[in-house]
Formats: structure tokens, C-alpha cells, sequence
């Protein structure tokens, strides 16, 4: 079965799991509000001040809630052990990393459109008027996000501790993105608004930098 | 109609719920099914050895497997049972030696049997979130097989699960779990099963039901290869048996001998050893 | 198929004596180079001198890192554990020439600057680094199994590595769009400073060249002793 196929069975299988119970998809949103809402008591949300300290912790926050949420990925597949049943399949093990991928994708791309409204009204942050470019940096972000994510996700089901194992290795190697996305978003609520092809550029670069990395090594990690 | 009982089954408790009895209708045919031509594949291990870490769980183990042949593993646990049905399926590789696998006198590649093989686990292999049906769905999808809502619906038949196709697994029983289980790896109608103890769970009518069912398989061609404690119901439809002691074949009956020999013998062993600890 | 040490394997890897003197020989050279040969820098004074050992630690501690990077696509090319071996020695030398980058920075920047720490690029990008590969080390501490940790090692070392220019590259162009003072700059180089500095880095990488190989043997070490057992459980029993 070729591997586009694969990847979409997968991903419409993750889909279906998760929003039958939307448990953790819930559970993310409302860690995120928590964080968000916390943050706010660190300073002084006025106008000016949120738009220059409100992007980085609203990535902060995506990042937090995504090495949280992203654990469940593979920690799911060891009930029952159903990533054998996945390996038994006649498919590339690399369509299971992508499904995964492309559900994690979407799951927090949707988290941050949720939350994106309530940053702005708790922030004073006007985001209709930029809401193409802000959508077009959030994608991007997310991108390396799940895919970083899902394949530390696979290795950290491998060894002890993993709930504090991913957020240990995930963020580190996602400062990058965290500094781009936040100088992007922060360009963008700025007022004039200014779209930085070389942050856009740099994330786009680190996506295809790790969706290549993860294509090439990431199905050694679903070996036995 | 399914949303309700998807809703539904998410309220009920499982006891609540009688345990269908099985029918016995007939398996979803087999290619090349009642005409009695063998279309299971053949293996061939050569010096297989896999170590986990320190400890060696197969050792230098050399076994030719005809087509159509039934055959059981007997011993203890951690004789290497369990290795060697996974290195079977593929689900891991031998760290020495290595699997072949033949249709007829022709070699298949090793992605190419992947789709010809069907297993029963240690583990149910289901995802508890999908219904009966879904789960089934989306493995016949990922086997590549056409129709498969309708194949789907059509293995749930044998097992007694027709009327449970629409709730979750996650309110089924052990035993309703081990059938669902049974019917996933039989959905691509494979030409090598490979069961791990697959009568776990199952009650006595299930364990003659799977008998019965190992019987029928093994006459169509399909090349079984089992893991059993030697007791049970699927002695039956047994060719041949080997036993394995710490990761090495200490008895096989052969193509042609009295596999009962064999089962014998591990069972007295496996109740000396019951009876000495 | 993976491999296992072959007896003997250890002590291809021993630490010759010449080796070691010649070693101890450049870093003599170099430690004279930078505390008395090279001319004082004008701004900054004596405290300048630790400049020589901050930098060329810092490329060495990159050299180690690239050897990670080698070791983690060999091993999951060949599945021959000696590249793990490389793996984890060239990671825990690399994190220890960064932590004495980290250490550095701010000795010198505290009698120049009045500060500790500025988070300029370089020494940001540099902690970083630091972070990163540390979370390497523990996640091997998190593994037990050979060689599932070889693998898991391998993955990670992969990604952490290529995160290395993109970490460089972001902090960097952050730095030019909010600029601030700079630790690496403001003095005069000197053609005399670059020597002294390429001497200090030749005695750096050979210190680093002879704890790997040291880390490296003490690995090697361990896969033989299991390899002993493996093969005494194969026979027995």
C-alpha cells in the first residue's frame, strides 16, 4: 500500500480516536488558557506591552501544551500494543510517523485558532486585520512543532520518565522555532504590520530540515 | 442509527450484556479456499538468534515449515515461543540468521508476505476507542484489501460478533476481545496464521469454536503455526509439534510424525514443573 | 545485524604514551602563548588572555558535536555498536568543553562589562548547545538496553545536531534586529592573538582527541564484558 494512502488511513483513524472522546484536545485548550491567564499577571497587559511581550508567551504556551500533548501520540499505541498491529501491516513504517504527524498537525493547529481570539480580547491585540499572516506563521510553527513532536514522541515511549522526557527534549531543539515564530508574530501585530520573509523563510527551512530528518531515521524507531 | 449506538454502548456496563453464542457458520473464504490446493506459504528459519540485551531468547534454531502444515510450539514461558512467532510476523529481526519465506518453490519477498499473514498476539492488537467494525475496517484498509466495510462485516459472522459490530471495544469482554482479535488476523485470509496462545480468554464454547476453526483453516492450505500450553482444544487440527526449552527446539515430531508425542510429553513436563514449585 | 565487540576491541583503543606528551607538550605551548607571549590587549587588559580558551573551547566543543553527528548516521547505517561508543564519549567531552565555555563568558565578562551574563549570541547560542546535548546524555541514562539506547541515541543525536545551525543562525539574526553589547568583540586582534589563538585550539583538540578515545575505551570496555557473558550464555545452560 503506497505511503500517501497509508498516511491518510492513519490520520483518519487518529482523527476518529480523538474526536470521539476529544479528551485531549480539551484538556490541551484549557492548559493553555491556564498558562495564558497566568502569564498575564506578570506584567502590565496594556496595549503596547502585549504586543511586544503577548507573542512569546503565547508560543511559550504552544509549546508547553505541545510537548505535553504530543506524549499520548505513541504512549497510545502501547495499549494493547497496537503499534504491532500496525507494524504487521503491509505499509512503510514511516506512514505511521507521517499519519501521526499530519493528526498532531491539525490537533494543534486547532488548539491555537481556539485560543488565538482569546489571546486577543484578553490582550488587547487586534488580530483580524493580520489574521492571514498570523495564520500563515502559526502553521508554519506548528509544522516543525508535530513533526519534532511525534518523533520524540516515538522515543521517549522507549525509555523511563517520558513524561518529563519530551518537554526535556523537545524544547531545547524547538527554541529556534519558538524565537521565529514569536519575532514573526510580534512583526505582525506591530503597528504598521510587517511580514519578515526571513523568519517565514527560517521556519520553512526548519520544517523541511526535520521532516527530511524524521523521513530518514524515524522509522528505526518503531523497530523491535 | 450508529451514533446511538455508539452512545449507547458508552453508557451500558458489560455485564449487562449476554454473551452472544457462537455461530457456526462458515470462515470467509480462503483463495483458492475449498479446492483444497495449498496456497499457504512455507519458512524457512536458518540459525535464527535473537538477544534482548543479556539475555538470549532464541538460539542458532534452524526449522523448515511446509505449506499447509499445522504446527505447534510447546514449553514453558520464556522458551522463545513467542520470539519466534514475532520474528514470523516480522515484528522484529533475528540479531542472527535469518527468515525465508516461500509460496510453492518460489521465494517471496519479505514486504510482499507481510499482506499473507495473519496474527493473534499476547495482545489484542485493538484500538478500544473504534467499534468492532472500525477497528476491522481500518486494518483491512491498511492490508490493502478491497471492500473492506464489507469484508469487515462479513468476519465479524463467524466470531458471534455480528450484533456488537457497532460498539466499542471498549465495552467488550476479555473473551469478546480474543474473538475480535481472531477475526482481524483471519480478515486478509492469509496464508500463514500465526496464533500465540490464541485460546486465552476465550470460553470453552470459544475454545472449541477456534478448534473447529483451526481444523477448517489448515485443510484449506493455510500454514499455521501456533504457541500452545498443549492442552486445549486446537490439538486437533495439529500436524506437527516442537518443542522449545530456553530459545532451542529440544523435540520436533517432524512432517510426518505423531505430533502427540510430543504434546504429551510437555504436558506432564508442564505439570511436574506445577507440581515441584 | 547488530553487532557485538569482538574481544580485544578495547585495547586497539588505549592511550599511547608519546600520544599524551604530545598533547601535554602543546598544551604547555599554548598555555605560555596565551598567558605571556601574546601581547596584552589594550582595552580590556590581562583578563583578555582568557579569550584564547573560551574560543577554542567553544570550536572544539563543535568539533565533538559533528562527531555525535557522525556517530549517530554510522551507527544507524552499520548497526555497529562502536559508533554509539564514539557517540556518547564525543557528546560528554563536547558538553564538557561547552561547560567551560559557560564558565569562561562570564569571568571575563564580569571585570570588562560590570555583568555576568549578557545574553549576546554567541554565549546564548552556546548554552543552548549545552542544554541541548545534556538532554542527550540523560535520555541514555533513561534506556537500558544497548542497543535500543544505541538507537534511540542515534535519532536524537541526528536531530540535536542538525538543530545546531538553525539555533546559531536564529539567535543571531534575533541579535542584529536587537543589538546589544557583544562579549566576543571590542578589542584589537593582533596577527600575534590569531596565532596564539589556532596554537590554543590545535592543544584543545588534542585534549579532546584523548578524552574521547578515553570514554571511548571504557565503552568499548563494557560491550567486551557483556560480550564475555552473552557468549558464555550461548554456550551454557
Amino acid at each position: 500500500m503506497n505511503l500517501a494512502r497509508a498516511t491518510g488511513v492513519i490520520l483518519a483513524k487518529e482523527l476518529r480516536t480523538e474526536f470521539r472522546s476529544r479528551e485531549l484536545l480539551g484538556t490541551t485548550v484549557v492548559f493553555v488558557l491556564i498558562v495564558i491567564v497566568l502569564f498575564s499577571f506578570t506584567f502590565n497587559p496594556t496595549s503596547s506591552e502585549s504586543r511586544r511581550f503577548g507573542p512569546g508567551l503565547l508560543w511559550l504556551a504552544f509549546l508547553f501544551a505541545g510537548s505535553l500533548m504530543l506524549q499520548s501520540s505513541f504512549l497510545r499505541e502501547q495499549t494493547n500494543d497496537t503499534l504491532a498491529a500496525l507494524r504487521l501491516a503491509p505499509i512503510e513504517p514511516f506512514s505511521i510517523l507521517a499519519g501521526k504527524m499530519a493528526a498532531n498537525f491539525l490537533f494543534l493547529l486547532l488548539v491555537e485558532l481556539i485560543l488565538l481570539p482569546v489571546f486577543a480580547v484578553l490582550y488587547n491585540v487586534a488580530v483580524l486585520p493580520v489574521l492571514g499572516p498570523l495564520l500563515l506563521v502559526f502553521a508554519l510553527g506548528t509544522v516543525g512543532l508535530a513533526a519534532t513532536g511525534t518523533v520524540f514522541s516515538a522515543v521517549a515511549a522507549q525509555a523511563r520518565l517520558r513524561e518529563l522526557l519530551l518537554p526535556l527534549l523537545l524544547l531545547p531543539v524547538l527554541a529556534p522555532v519558538l524565537v521565529a515564530s514569536t519575532e514573526a508574530t510580534i512583526g505582525i501585530l506591530r503597528d504598521p504590520s510587517e511580514l519578515s520573509s526571513v523568519w517565514l523563510t527560517f521556519l520553512a527551512c526548519f520544517d523541511v530540515v526535520f521532516l527530511t530528518a524524521a523521513w530518514m531515521v524515524g522509522e528505526y524507531l518503531l523497530e523491535e | 442509527m450508529r451514533w446511538s449506538a455508539v452512545a449507547r454502548s458508552n453508557c451500558c456496563a458489560i455485564s449487562s450484556r449476554a454473551e452472544p453464542s457462537l455461530v457456526s457458520a462458515p470462515l470467509a473464504s480462503l483463495p483458492n479456499g475449498d479446492t483444497g490446493a495449498p496456497n499457504g506459504l512455507s519458512i524457512q528459519f536458518s540459525e535464527v538468534e535473537k538477544r534482548y540485551g543479556m539475555r538470549l531468547a532464541l538460539r542458532g534454531v534452524t526449522l523448515a515449515i511446509a505449506a499447509g502444515e499445522c504446527v505447534a510450539l510447546v514449553g514453558h514461558n520464556g522458551s522463545g515461543k513467542t520470539t519466534l512467532l514475532k520474528i514470523a510476523a516480522q515484528l522484529t529481526r533475528p540479531s542472527r540468521g535469518n527468515i525465508a519465506f516461500y509460496a510453492g518453490q518460489n521465494p517471496i519477498s519479505l514486504e510482499e508476505v507481510k499482506s499473507r499473514v495473519g496474527m493473534v498476539g499476547h495482545h489484542t492488537l485493538l484500538y478500544e476507542e473504534l467499534t468492532a467494525e472500525e477497528n476491522l475496517i481500518f486494518f483491512g484498509k491498511l492490508f490493502g484489501l478491497r471492500n473492506p466495510a464489507d469484508k469487515a462485516r462479513r468476519a465479524l459472522q463467524p466470531v458471534g460478533l455480528a450484533g456488537r459490530a457497532t460498539d466499542l471495544v471498549r465495552t467488550f469482554s476479555r473473551g469478546m476481545r480474543q474473538r475480535l482479535s481472531i477475526a482481524r488476523a483471519l480478515l486478509g485470509s492469509p496464508g500463514l496464521l500465526l496464533l500465540d496462545e490464541a485460546g486465552t480468554g476465550l470460553d470453552p464454547e470459544g475454545q472449541q469454536w477456534l478448534g473447529a476453526a483451526t481444523k477448517r483453516l489448515r485443510d484449506s492450505g493455510c500454514t499455521i503455526l501456533m504457541s500452545t500450553h498443549g492442552r486445549n482444544e486446537t490439538q486437533g487440527a495439529v500436524t506437527r509439534a516442537i518443542r522449545l526449552d530456553v530459545g532451542k527446539i529440544t523435540h520436533d515430531s517432524g512432517a510426518g510424525g505423531d505430533p502427540n508425542e510430543v504434546l504429551v510429553m510437555a504436558a506432564v513436563r508442564d505439570t511436574g514443573e506445577e507440581g515441584a514449585s | 545485524m547488530a553487532s557485538e565487540a569482538q574481544p580485544g576491541t578495547a585495547s586497539r583503543a588505549a592511550i599511547s604514551a608519546p600520544m599524551v606528551l604530545v598533547v601535554f607538550l602543546l598544551l604547555a605551548a599554548a598555555s605560555y602563548g596565551a598567558l605571556i607571549w601574546a601581547p596584552t590587549e589594550n582595552t580590556m587588559g590581562l583578563v583578555q588572555r582568557i579569550f584564547y580558551f573560551h574560543v577554542s573551547c567553544a570550536w572544539t566543543g563543535f568539533v565533538s558535536f559533528l562527531l555525535v553527528f557522525i556517530g549517530s548516521v554510522a551507527y544507524l547505517r552499520t548497526r555497529a555498536l562502536k559508533w554509539d561508543w564514539l557517540g556518547v564519549a564525543s557528546a560528554e567531552v563536547g558538553v564538557a568543553f561547552f561547560t567551560i565555555v559557560l564558565v569562561t563568558g562570564p569571568i571575563w565578562a564580569k571585570p570588562v562589562w560590570g555583568i555576568w551574563w549578557t545574553w549576546d549570541a554567541r554565549l546564548t547560542s552556546s548554552f543552548l548547545l549545552w542544554v541541548l546535548f545534556v538532554s542527550y546524555l540523560i535520555l541514555r541514562t533513561l534506556v537500558e538496553e544497548p542497543e535500543r539506547r544505541a538507537m534511540v541515541s542515534a535519532v536524537f543525536g541526528i536531530f540535536a545536531a542538525l538543530d545546531i545551525p538553525l539555533v546559531y543562525f536564529s539567535i543571531w539574526w534575533f541579535r542584529t534586529q536587537h543589538p546589544q553589547p557583544v562579549i566576543g568583540d571590542g578589542g584589537s586582534l593582533d596577527p600575534r592573538m590569531g596565532w596564539v589563538l589556532l596554537l590554543c585550539w590545535a592543544a584543545m583538540l588534542g585534549v579532546m582527541s584523548v578524552l574521547i578515545r578515553l570514554r571511548y575505551r571504557l565503552e568499548a570496555l563494557r560491550s567486551e564484558v557483556d560480550a564475555y557473558r552473552i557468549e558464555t550464555a550461548r554456550s551454557g545452560r
